[in-house]
């Protein structure tokens, strides 16, 4: 590895430490949502009611650490900041884990 | 912009999920022509940057929130197609682990993040540089990219949100799944991503881009002449 790409490594820890700043800082500016990705409740109070097929289907896929979070709906603040900094060091990692199969399955001549 | 389960229409995420499955396995095949085992660290970098800037929410006080995606930046370092990529397995690592954006969505949310906006991103970043080879009009090139690439991604999404009341309503006439009409999608992602997270996506490009001509200027793939791919 390369000194330069160290640092880089090295840049991509940092900005997975500070990626709890990405759910603090909306909370404070009472943020919330981004547009058009509600949950069904949200978006019954925005409309009045919940699209049958967005019912239906809202539910499809159940994430092992859904939005980032692994203490549930209840969670305090430590835990999901904890846990949406654990969130993108996993997530990281899993990326870079599949980008290095990938390329060794499309990259065979080792040049 | 992760549009999540129940919110597209299968009129909507069928046709979208195959337009991403042929970009991948074309951006596969360039990848095998043109890549080398040394290029594989800087594909996993791109790929958790791009996941993790997607981390930060930058809010629009007392409204919704947005984010960067960094395709723009990764397309101008490593090309186009290597980003189509690094940003697709950020995304599908992002709906199944995390379940940010649905899984019958995750063709088109990378359509949107890992294939038109890597491709923008470029060719504002080309059009824009002409034959520049350094100061302000180099800058420009790189905000731009990152500004644009994001902006056009939104309205690809408004659009997608927008026409859901028109192919899919059931008896009454009521949606059966994004409820906004194109009139009220369209604006509301365009908007907010013009005038907020774009400009965030513009400021992160130009200056990650400053950084690699700085120190590594021979790895960046869009000032590389000769292997210039569209």
């Amino acid at each position: 590895m390369t000194k330069f790409q160290k640092k880089l490594w090295a840049g991509l820890l940092i900005i997975a430490f500070l990626t709890p700043l990405g759910i603090i800082i909306p909370e404070k500016f009472k943020a919330g949502s981004a547009w058009g990705e509600w949950g069904a409740d949200t978006l019954a109070k925005l409309i009045g009611y919940v699209p049958e097929g967005l019912r239906r289907w809202a539910g499809l896929w159940k994430a092992p650490i859904p939005d980032y979070n692994m203490g549930g709906e209840g969670a305090s603040g430590t835990v999901q900041i904890v846990s949406y900094t654990a969130s993108g060091l996993i997530g990281a990692a899993a990326v870079g884990v599949l980008i290095y199969v990938i390329g060794r399955i499309i990259i065979k001549n080792g040049k | 912009m992760h549009i999540p389960d129940g919110y597209l229409s299968p009129q909507t995420y069928v046709p979208l999920y195959g337009i991403s499955i042929v970009f991948w396995s074309a951006a596969l095949k360039k990848m095998k022509k043109e890549l080398s085992a040394r290029n594989i660290p800087y594909l996993a970098m791109a790929s958790a940057f791009s996941f993790l800037i997607m981390m930060f929410n930058v809010p629009i006080p007392g409204g919704t929130t947005g984010h960067a995606v960094g395709a723009g930046i990764i397309a101008i370092l490593l090309g186009p197609w290597t980003a189509v990529i690094a940003v697709s397995v950020s995304l599908m690592v992002q709906a199944v682990v995390f379940g940010d954006g649905g899984i019958t969505a995750l063709g088109a949310n990378c359509f949107n993040m890992a294939v038109v906006m890597p491709f923008v991103s470029y060719w504002v970043f080309k059009l824009v540089r002409g034959n520049a080879v350094g100061g302000a009009r180099l800058s420009a090139a790189a905000f731009l990219s990152g500004y644009v690439g994001l902006s056009v991604s939104a309205v690809f999404t408004g659009i997608e949100f927008g026409i859901q009341p028109l192919v899919a309503h059931g008896p009454g006439g009521r949606p059966l799944y994004a409820p906004y009409p194109l009139s009220v999608a369209l604006p509301a992602m365009a908007l907010e991503h013009m005038l907020l997270f774009g400009v965030v996506e513009g400021v992160i490009t130009v200056l990650l881009f400053k950084y690699f001509m700085k120190n590594d200027a021979d790895m960046v793939y869009a000032l590389t002449a000769n292997k210039d791919m569209k």
